[in-house]
């Protein structure tokens, strides 16, 4: 079943606000361009968050005079258009992009007008190329500072997965802005936040240059009542676990499956049952995903094979109807029958393409090793299991996630199995996975033991830790862990791991987070009680509460909290948090993220080499 | 700033970080002096107040107008003490504040702050020549990151290379070096480049994973080449039978084993596209070896081949039935590729764990294999159930009878 909606839960801000914002934004920085007649070229990332924000039809509305849409890609542009509108992404390739087209034009004698409309900013390196390639001069820049879409009443996203990659691999913060400029822009529009708590570095970062912001504009928000009570940053690498065990639930299934894009997905014919493909969108108002989004995916098919027995039912209560009532029926009812059918059908074919999925790789083996990696029990059968997956060539990306696994639970692989595994991945997935494994290095996504980080090693020291509070020991056992996981000292001293079956969104583990905002911090209002897993985590935490705000929220707003994902979450996070507010204290969480991701998409971030 | 051109005057006749121009450039020996002095007098170009203007950078985090300390000129100094003689010519641009300590590094907030559109970066790297600055950002991670990444970014790859060089963080030189291999389509000119890398100085482990993809490439060329043009020429069998849908270059090891399995099964150790001489080159393990062989004979349906690869002949001259990969995954393979059941029934029936057996049995319908499990775990109710499963009045069922029927099976149900 769907989490009912219950009377008691708080009412969630309206966040259809921000889609008004940023297309009349956008209108406008068009507008902006003179009145002859435009032609626009968007950036493939950006089509699909635009397309839930204005469609076609908007944007080629007289006033705006736009004429036609190109797609930014490796083609040459033909346009006849006398002027040239590009909406991009602040990325170099889209640079040298621009800069042949408006090159060629010189070349071949002629001028038009250009302008390059950056979303969400623009970068100064972008203008440097601009300058580089000797058009800097030709074009006008602007910004169209849109970087929150909702993708459902819950749930914002930045659309920006670029984050995880440039953050926690190369270590660039040029997104810390963009996201302090968003959480900016929230408490401007749905009042401050009385209660602000994160943990890890980049929390930490994006909360202090937020503040800067708030201070710098100071007097927007004096006063307003607060519509949100709290919110909680926090880095992904802080729990790489949960987003890369295997999703359960239907939501996070059909991510895996049929990768979900802003909010919709393609069902393809196998799904559709018919030679066609449709793209659907997937949020609460489709009445059937809805209800079994967040369920565990063994129920769906049975909840969906009930409602489909319903529905047949329903149907057939037109063969003792007279000629008034069945005038009735087709027009009170059928449409909404009709559309409920079709709703079924699909998710019903899309659960037939994932059991196939799931009977083709051995699905239930794959669990029990995943299990048993968090559990800390069978490690070299879980290992011999990885070999013999990689050896078989079944698939790239998911070797590699259980060897992260492995390696995050375990603090790195012992140095032979590292050889070992290594050598064989790159038998049997290309050579050139040497970068790939580089990368997982430096993220910390898949590393080596050293000397003395055996489990064993650390273990003990943690244990120390934890029970002598000495100081002196303290410091010693903080400098060799370092940058390590301690996955399963922290797992154990929270009781993450709850046996086999479901538990609340993934499979028999319950996320950090939720251990996090199950109460006790936003309780207590600080981190106090759990600092032992705190140090253990090993990196920065803040609370910070200003009174003065939370005098002026109401008890309603104080149950609302707003969870930042930097990095990226997943839909199974999600629904076991979703599940967690409405089970617990009646709180309801409302996310945003840098952007929706699965275990794949974190892979491939990581992967140098593109399948 | 909220200098007034006076005061200005006043620290530079006062101060005792004298300024220079860059107009003399007499002998080496005064070059040298001027650089030193040069770089000690650095000026820094920002103002904290002045976020915006896009030509002032500020090196600390201290508040305009701070006196600097005495003995901080020690990151720079020492760095400074082995420096070649080199000419400077960094353009300093308009001195204006004071000279600031160079030995922090920006901390995360101040640098987001600066860094904030990536521009005070791009100003370093125009305006200061590249020592200086690889210096300055040697001291400074996050800030080097940055320049870094964007580097990557821009495509430059030799300054990129020149930064790791100089900051000596040679596997990474390595690296990014290698990189570059990806974009290079043309099969001799990326062997070419793979050869160049050969001797970078990354791991131990590493340098042999190179040495490897180089070695695979210049196989896949030859083989390449060969069986294009026994193909085209039409004579050989096993090219007419199975044409082949793609290219070898630039695939995995394992994906090019298999290929020669099911190319080149019966060659010689001695040439490039036997699969006994790409076992040896790449030290393949016997399990993925075997695992590959047996995947591709099972496709080609050649079952003696795939008899021949668990044989094995003891001392005594008896034959005898080995699989590195368990005999289960042996069964799946063969079932996956369509194998007659008496082929599947025959490895079925070596498959050790007898509960894994019979499910495979079931499975894949070995009725022998199914009686006689049941038979030996005694289970007369599964075998009662297996019964209806088999075809009426066949071989089979009369065994199943005979065995129901037999006084000599302590039957446990």
């Amino acid at each position: 079943m769907a989490f009912p909606h219950r009377p008691d839960a708080p009412e969630l801000p309206d966040f259809s606000m921000l889609k008004r914002l940023a297309r009349d934004q956008l209108i406008y920085l068009l507008e902006q361009v003179t009145s002859w007649k435009k032609d626009l070229f968007i950036e493939a990332d950006l089509m699909s968050p635009l397309d839930r924000i204005a469609n076609v039809s908007i944007l080629k509305r007289n006033q705006h005079e736009v004429d036609k849409l190109y797609k930014v890609e490796n083609k040459p542009a033909l346009s006849s258009s006398e002027q040239l509108c590009f909406l991009v992404r602040p990325r170099i390739k889209n640079m040298r992009y621009i800069a042949s087209l408006v090159n060629a034009d010189k070349v071949a004698g002629r001028t038009r007008k250009y302008k390059v409309i950056f979303s969400p900013q623009k970068f100064y390196a972008c203008e440097m190329v601009l300058e580089e390639e000797g058009i800097y001069g030709d074009v006008s820049c602007d910004e169209w500072a849109f970087s929150l879409l909702p993708l459902d009443v819950d749930l914002l996203s930045m659309e920006l997965p670029e984050f995880f990659r440039d953050y926690f691999l190369e270590g660039d913060q040029r997104w810390i802005n963009t996201v302090a400029q968003a959480l900016h822009l929230l408490s401007t529009l749905y009042g401050p936040f009385p209660n602000c708590y994160g943990i890890g570095r980049c929390a930490k970062m994006a909360y202090e240059l937020w503040r800067k912001l708030e201070e710098e504009e100071d007097g927007e928000t004096k006063g307003r009542r607060p519509e949100i009570g709290h919110i909680f940053l926090l880095d992904r690498d802080v729990d790489f676990v949960t987003a890369l065990c295997s999703q359960v639930v239907y939501e996070g299934l059909v991510d895996d499956t049929f990768r979900i894009k802003c909010g919709s997905v393609d069902f393809g014919p196998e799904v559709t049952s018919s030679d066609k493909s449709l793209k659907v969108l997937l949020n609460a108002e489709d009445k059937v995903f809805h209800e079994i989004r967040n369920e565990h995916f063994s129920n769906v098919f049975g909840f969906l094979s009930q409602k489909a027995r319903n529905l047949q039912a329903q149907y057939d209560r037109r063969r003792g109807m007279d000629i008034k009532q069945m005038k009735n029926f087709v027009s009170q009812e059928l449409k909404g029958l009709k559309q409920e059918h079709r709703l079924l059908s699909l998710h019903i074919g899309a659960c037939e393409s994932i059991m196939k999925k799931k009977t083709k790789q051995d699905f239930q083996e794959l669990i029990k090793t995943e299990h048993a990696l968090l559990e800390g029990f069978n490690i070299r059968e879980s290992t011999s299991y990885i070999e013999e997956h990689i050896d078989r060539q079944v698939s790239p990306i998911e070797s590699l996630r259980l060897m992260c696994l492995l390696s995050i639970t375990e603090n790195g692989l012992i140095p032979k199995d590292y050889r070992s595994l290594k050598t064989q991945y790159l038998q049997s997935y290309g050579p050139e996975h040497l970068l790939t494994f580089s990368n997982l290095r430096r993220a910390g996504l898949l590393t080596e033991q050293g000397p003395g980080d055996t489990l064993t090693a650390v273990e003990s020291k943690v244990s120390k830790l934890v029970t002598d509070k000495a100081a002196g020991k303290i410091t010693d056992a903080f400098s060799s862990l370092a940058k390590r996981s301690n996955f399963r000292a922290i797992s154990k001293k929270l009781n993450l791991v709850c046996g086999t079956g479901m538990v609340r969104g993934v499979g028999g583990f319950i996320p950090l987070w939720s251990t996090f905002l199950g109460g006790n911090v936003l309780e207590r209002r600080s981190w106090q009680g759990l600092d032992e897993v705190v140090r253990l985590l090993n990196c920065g935490d803040f609370a910070f509460t200003d009174m003065t705000k939370e005098d002026k929220a109401s008890s309603e707003s104080l149950r609302l909290i707003l969870v930042v994902f930097l990095g990226g979450c997943t839909f199974s996070e999600i629904s076991a948090l979703r599940f967690l507010g409405r089970e617990k204290g009646k709180r309801e969480f409302i996310f945003l993220t840098t952007a929706v991701t699965n275990s794949a998409r974190l892979m491939e971030a990581m992967s140098e080499v593109k399948a | 700033m909220n200098r007034t051109k006076g005061d200005e005057e006043e620290y530079w006749n006062s101060s005792k970080f004298k300024a220079f121009t860059f107009d003399d450039e007499d002998d080496e020996l005064s070059q040298l002096k001027e650089s030193k002095r040069a770089v000690n007098s650095l000026r820094d170009f920002v103002d904290d107040d002045d976020d915006d203007d896009l030509e002032r950078v500020s090196w600390t985090g201290e508040p305009v107008g701070s006196r600097t300390r005495p003995g901080s000129f020690q990151s720079l100094s020492d760095a400074l003490s082995d420096t070649p003689a080199k000419s400077y010519a960094p353009e300093l641009g308009r001195p204006k504040g004071e000279y600031r300590d160079y030995s922090n590094d920006w901390s995360p907030s101040d640098t987001v702050r600066r860094l904030r559109k990536g521009k005070v970066l791009i100003f370093l790297k125009r305006t200061l020549s590249k020592e200086i600055l690889f210096r300055e950002l040697e001291v400074r991670q996050i800030a080097l990151r940055h320049l870094i990444h964007f580097l990557k970014e821009i495509g430059d790859q030799k300054m990129l290379l020149d930064l790791f060089r100089f900051l000596d963080r040679t596997e990474e030189l390595a690296l990014s070096h290698y990189r570059e291999h990806l974009n290079i389509q043309d099969p001799d000119k990326r062997k070419e480049f793979l050869k160049t890398c050969i001797g970078l100085p990354f791991s131990a482990e590493d340098s042999a994973h190179i040495q490897d993809h180089y070695t695979l490439l210049e196989r896949q060329i030859i083989i390449e080449a060969n069986d294009r043009h026994l193909e085209s020429a039409g004579q050989t069998e096993i090219f007419r039978k199975h044409p082949r849908k793609a290219s070898i270059l630039n695939m995995p090891l394992v994906t090019t084993l298999f290929y020669s399995c099911f190319y080149h099964y019966t060659e010689a150790e001695g040439t490039f596209s036997s699969p006994v001489n790409l076992k040896k080159t790449f030290k393949i393990p016997d399990k993925q070896y075997v695992l590959t062989a047996l995947a591709a004979r099972a496709k080609l349906r050649a079952w003696n081949d795939v008899d021949a690869l668990f044989t094995t002949k003891n001392w005594l001259g008896y034959t005898k039935k080995r699989a590195p990969i368990g005999f289960h995954r042996v069964v799946e393979i063969l079932h996956k590729n369509n194998a007659p059941v008496q082929i599947l029934q025959e490895y079925v029936n070596l498959v050790e764990d007898v509960d894994t057996k019979l499910n495979l049995a079931t499975k894949f319908k070995c009725h022998d294999v199914v009686i006689d499990s049941c038979r030996d775990l005694k289970d007369r109710q599964q075998l009662l159930a297996y019964r209806s499963k088999v075809d009426k009045g066949s071989a089979e069922e009369e065994k199943i009878d005979a065995l129901l029927s037999s006084s000599q099976i302590r039957w446990k149900n």
